[in-house]
């Protein structure tokens, strides 16, 4: 190419920073990454995913606690010998583990001792009291064997039959309220992961539709020069992607943050006894738990990227 | 320079461009173009001109394929413009270069990068058109400008990055909308002389303009647009 008659420099044009060789550095991004709208929306997906990612874990925590105290109360059922005569309920005592312990799955026997059943009775009762003159039923303690399932309902038959003072308490109704409470969490997690993911979607749709509009001289231009849609929608992609993804890494890891903290309040000395935990020391959703959470990141991330494509795609139709 | 005429006879078998009865409304309001019928050869060079709000702005988007006919042929490269998919579209303005009287270069990107564009959105590697819009960039003035920002550019550094933009993807037309129009008298003749070198080295131009003195510096075909009405001097 020859040397452009009129390439003349303008005396008047600013001097050029200094420059060193053409040494090309990586291409600028055609759209603009630092936008005020692109700060607002991390904040938003940040929060969202934040929100949505307390949701799953703690989901997943009464999931698992609930599943926990089901197979501990599963573990074990209960014979009651309503109270008598102590003679004849002693006999009865006898008969009943007899017949327990005589029964296949029944891994122990355990009678509970008067100072054992006062003990249980401390919260309601108090100490210092003489069960003698009460009339409290004597608790025989069966641990089930986890290698074979007792005839729970033959040995129910059998104890009535011979005992009628006798009961079986398995702790079904217990179990069954358990379950139905952890299915009801699920479920309102369920129904307000929905709404998160709602209400992500609207405000990657929203955001998208601001910076397609707030950068519709980019959009025109790359039109003007030959580009095709396709590749408009790639570059908005681009940018949303490493929104959705700084937004969901900001939120997921602040959720993962809090349970951590939470796990670790009794080491620091709060949440009291561990056997009985007073605040949210169960909260925990272990490792299926950030596993999700790591999943919810790479969704939002993705969702977020769909999104700004689908809504640029829709967008540019309106742009010629 | 003879008297216009509204010609149909301007309308030739391989001409670029080929614009039949062609008429254009916005919305429901009247005819901002009525009854344009002209064509442009490859290897040409014409004005544009005409009155403000005559309708130069308008042809110039039917032309870049902004915009579509309300009635009439348009054919560009061959193609009906009327059955154009945006695919197509964007194929099609490949082979126009486009020079904004704004310049519409981006401001976040350096002025190679601009220049490179075009480039780009074909999908290319950027070391494989580097030398390209180096030695481009060197042909229009700006070789000490490539990693400067536009803001910082006048606004005839700006004028010939954006006439480097139109033209690095070697256009077989170039369409320039008051390309002289930010700039004074004297960088309007080096521009004018620019937009002849290029047409020399076999590119179609159509400059709109509505500088008197400048179209009189250079014989060449003059369009004029009057009423919505298209004149053509030959």
């Amino acid at each position: 190419m020859n040397s452009l008659p009129t390439a003349e420099k303008e005396a008047k044009a600013p001097p050029a920073p200094p420059r060193k060789k053409a040494s090309r550095k990586a291409q600028g991004s055609i759209v603009p990454r630092a936008t005020v709208a692109g700060r607002a929306l991390v904040a938003v997906v940040a929060i969202m995913t934040f929100l949505a990612s307390l949701t799953l874990g703690t989901v997943l925590a009464v999931r698992a606690t609930a599943d926990m105290w089901r197979s501990d109360v599963a573990r074990e059922v209960t014979i009651q010998i309503r109270a008598g005569d102590p003679a004849a309920v002693d006999a009865q005592v006898k008969a009943a583990t007899d017949i327990a312990q005589g029964t296949p799955g029944i891994a122990e026997v355990h009678v509970l001792s008067q100072d054992e059943t006062g003990r249980l009775l401390e919260p309601w009762l108090g100490t210092g009291l003489d069960f003698s003159d009460l009339p409290v039923p004597r608790i025989i303690v069966l641990r089930l064997d986890p290698s074979q399932t007792p005839d729970l309902a033959r040995l129910r038959r059998t104890l009535t039959d011979r005992i009628p003072t006798a009961s079986l308490d398995d702790h079904r109704s217990w179990s069954r309220r358990l379950g139905s409470m952890a299915e009801g969490v699920m479920a309102t997690g369920i129904g307000l992961l929905v709404l998160v993911a709602i209400a992500t979607v609207l405000s990657v749709v929203f955001a998208t539709r601001a910076a397609v509009a707030t950068n519709r001289t980019i959009v025109e231009v790359l039109h003007f020069v030959g580009a095709r849609d396709g590749f408009i929608a790639a570059q908005f992609q681009r940018h949303f992607l490493k929104i959705g993804a700084q937004g969901g890494l900001l939120g997921g890891l602040s959720a993962c943050a809090v349970f951590l903290a939470i796990a670790s309040l009794p080491r620091l000395g709060f949440g009291g006894d561990p056997e009985n935990p007073s605040i949210l020391t169960w909260l925990y959703p272990g490792l299926l738990g950030f596993a999700g959470i790591a999943v919810l990141v790479l969704l939002v991330a993705g969702v977020t990227a769909l999104t700004s494509r689908m809504t640029v795609y829709r967008t540019l139709r309106t742009i010629q | 320079m003879v008297g216009g005429r509204k010609t149909s006879d301007s309308l030739k078998v391989g001409a670029l461009v080929r614009f039949e009865n062609v008429g254009l409304r916005y919305g429901m309001g009247p005819e901002v173009l009525k009854d344009v019928t002209f064509g442009i050869e490859p290897n040409s060079f014409q004005f544009l001109t005409g009155p403000s709000g005559a309708g130069k702005t308008t042809l110039m988007r039917l032309l870049f394929l902004s915009l579509k006919p309300t009635r009439g042929l348009i054919t560009l490269f061959g193609r009906d413009v009327s059955s154009l998919d945006p695919d197509e579209v964007a194929v099609l303005r490949r082979r126009i270069g486009i020079v904004f009287q704004d310049f519409r270069l981006l401001d976040h990107l350096t002025t190679y990068e601009n220049v490179a564009l075009p480039l780009r959105v074909l999908g290319k590697e950027e070391t494989s058109y580097r030398a390209e819009v180096t030695e481009l960039m060197h042909w229009v003035g700006l070789g000490d400008r490539m990693n400067v920002l536009p803001p910082v550019l006048s606004g005839g550094e700006k004028q010939r990055a954006a006439i480097a933009r139109a033209l690095i993807g070697r256009p077989e037309f170039l369409l320039a909308d008051e390309p002289t129009g930010n700039v004074d008298p004297t960088l309007a003749r080096r521009l004018l002389r620019l937009f002849v070198e290029l047409n020399k080295s076999g590119t179609s131009v159509l400059l709109a303009t509505h500088d008197i003195a400048l179209m009189d510096q250079f014989d060449a075909r003059r369009l004029v647009i009057a009423d919505g009405r298209l004149y053509v001097y030959e």
